[in-house]
């Protein structure tokens, strides 16, 4: 089948707008998340998340939706129990989660499914999806990407500085409620393209690499979304155009193809910090004293392979970890 | 209307009672300067004021309003007592500062004229107009403080609280920040600094409130840093009478185990 074909698919045509979508969301959160230092919180609500897609199968009421409740319910506990500041909050967190995936495998079995049935919601099936599905996915995401964007500067203020947020009156429970809602509506929302165990790798991988490269928040979240976007349309084309027998998931490559970003692009961002420090013009202050360098072995000048910093009105250039700066036929150590 | 009340004002702490008894009035325009030991309940009080810090007991009144009812946020600022002002995720210096601006900004609204003029006057104030675009990750810890001031700065603010924001800052940007809340005052704003030092702000100063050990032990005119550590301060007509002990022998003497560092 060619790629022409396969595209035209209506299944493949679903799975690409259920991909952008998610590619979409779930990194919007994420740096939400991410800013909070509460980068795993993803993986938790995905496996709370667990337990909501079990009932759903034992109700035989619709996953999507169980999982976006009981997911919704972890998040405000979860909020809860960080806010009331209990020194043990961690493991309290961590007693949810596993609570949650060992519910989810437990309830499972009770409602008489075989764990495979478990299996692509916990690895994504993105191939799977109905028209139904993708329009909740739409409706879902849109929401996400909308509250995200629409409530930058608030949402930036309260992750940024509770105690500033508070007293500037913004209602920082609310919206630390709202994060923790968003967070769990993107990881059902991202529950059919990579799968709850994945979910977290959607929303914090695009921060972590977007954030190697850039300098104010803004970019960061547009850049987070753009690579979110990118690995997900990516892995899902990957996956599809596989050749023929060799079964690759989307889910799994829509999370590699994420990781595989980073390593590329966290050398560029060591090198660019590294290159930015060493660049920094030196404090225009007047040197010391008149301090006129030993022998010089050679010219500096553009092509000499030292790094040449502004210094005021002049520029010096870094040799040995002496700074150099050409005055007349020498050069003065500042 | 009177910026702070505060009427017999406690506040516990996991059940221990930190500040007890405190009254406090400051009026409009007046600069008021907390001072006191490490621990001795300035940054509670702060907090206190700001609503951070529920009051175990007591009233507080903001511009007239009492607290539960107070909603005028955009008339106070707040800057933390903070090592720094960095998150989880880059942020540049302008974004910082312009959350400050949040108070005055209507929901789902662009940056008007006016708030990017405040935005601006702020960082200009704290001489980081240069260093807008640059993550507050890299600045140094003093410049990231500067950022923190021109934050609450940007709000406009007629009550601001000030939480040692001049630890770590070198002595021209205090200079500066001076010159800044000299400005704010001669504008009206009512100013509650807390420092160990005063250096330059000293001049500004109209009061001095010293805290020892979740009370009030003094209040009334400025004193010099030396005096915020004197053993026989707070102690009713003595302080204005009494010599103050002269010390300058060179053997270690054993001090009061009221002083606090200093
Ligand atoms: N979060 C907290 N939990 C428990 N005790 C606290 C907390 N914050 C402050 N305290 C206690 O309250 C008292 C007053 O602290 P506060 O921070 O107000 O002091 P401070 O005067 O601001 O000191 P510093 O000069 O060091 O900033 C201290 O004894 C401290 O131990
Ligand atoms: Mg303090």
């Amino acid at each position: 089948m060619s790629a022409a074909e396969l595209f035209s698919l209506p299944f493949m045509q679903r799975a690409l707008i259920a991909a952008l979508f998610t590619g979409l969301a779930a990194p919007a959160v994420g740096t939400y998340l991410v800013q909070r230092r509460l980068a795993l919180m993803g993986d938790g609500l995905g496996h709370v998340a667990v337990t909501g897609v079990a009932v759903g199968l034992l109700t035989g009421t619709s996953p999507t939706w169980t999982a976006v409740l009981v997911a919704i319910l972890g998040a405000v506990l979860i909020e809860v129990i960080r806010e009331r500041g209990h020194t043990n909050g961690d493991v309290a967190l961590a007693l949810l989660f596993y609570g949650g995936l060992a519910g989810g495998v437990l309830i499972t079995g009770l409602a008489g499914q075989s764990a495979a049935s478990l299996q692509q919601y916990l690895f994504g099936s993105i191939t799977t999806v109905s028209a139904t599905d993708v329009l909740i996915t739409i409706g879902l995401a849109a929401l996400v990407i909308t509250t995200c964007v629409g409530l930058a500067p608030q949402l930036f203020a309260v992750s940024q500085d509770q105690e500033f947020a508070r007293v500037a009156g913004l209602n920082v429970r609310f919206y630390n409620v709202l994060v923790a809602v968003l967070a769990a509506v993107s990881v059902t929302v991202a529950m059919r393209t990579v799968g709850l165990l994945l979910v977290s790798a959607l929303m914090v991988v695009p921060v972590a690499t977007s954030q190697q490269l850039t300098r104010s928040f803004r970019t960061t979240l547009g850049a987070a979304m753009a690579l979110g976007t990118l690995a997900s349309l990516g892995g899902l084309v990957i996956a599809a155009l596989a050749p023929f027998g060799a079964n690759v998931q989307p889910g799994p490559t829509i999370v590699l193809l994420s990781l595989a970003g980073f390593v590329v692009t966290w050398p560029i961002g060591a090198w660019l910090r590294h290159r930015a420090r060493i660049n920094e013009p030196f404090a225009s202050d007047p040197p010391i004293e008149h301090q006129v360098t030993d022998e010089h072995p050679h010219d500096h000048g553009p092509d000499c392979g030292h790094a040449a910093v502004e210094h005021g009105d002049h520029v010096d250039y870094v040799h040995d970890g002496h700074r150099h700066a050409p005055h007349g036929r020498h050069y003065d150590e500042h | 209307m009177t910026p702070i009340e505060l009427t017999d004002g406690a506040v516990a702490i996991s059940g221990r009672p930190i500040l007890r008894g405190v009254d406090l009035r400051v009026e409009t325009g007046e600069f008021v300067a907390l001072l006191g030991a490490n621990g001795s309940g300035k940054s509670t009080l702060v907090r206190a004021l700001t609503g951070l810090r529920p009051l175990a007991h007591g009233q507080l009144r903001l511009f007239g309003t009492d607290l539960d009812h107070f909603d005028d946020w955009q008339r106070i600022g707040y800057v933390p007592q903070r090592a720094g002002a960095t998150s989880g995720v880059p942020a540049s210096v302008w974004e910082v500062v312009a959350s400050g601006r949040l108070t005055r900004r209507r929901l789902l609204r662009r940056l008007s004229r006016a708030d990017r003029a405040a935005i601006d006057d702020a960082l200009e104030v704290v001489g980081l107009s240069d260093r807008r675009r640059d993550g507050v990750a890299q600045l140094s810890g003093g410049q990231q403080q500067r950022a923190l001031i021109a934050r609450a700065l940007a709000g406009e603010p007629e009550l601001i609280f000030l939480d040692e924001p001049t630890a770590g800052v070198d002595v021209p940007n205090q200079l500066a920040l001076a010159e800044a809340l000299r400005e704010l005052k001669l504008r009206g704003a009512t100013i509650v600094l807390v420092t160990h030092e005063l250096g330059p702000l000293a001049a500004l100063v109209d009061r001095a409130v010293v805290m020892r050990d979740g009370r009030v032990a003094y209040d009334g005119a400025p004193l010099t840093d030396h005096e915020v550590h004197d053993p026989w301060l707070g102690e009713p007509h003595t302080h204005h009478h009494h010599p103050r002990q002269q010390r300058h022998d060179h053997a270690p003497h054993v001090s009061s185990p009221l002083e606090g560092s200093p």
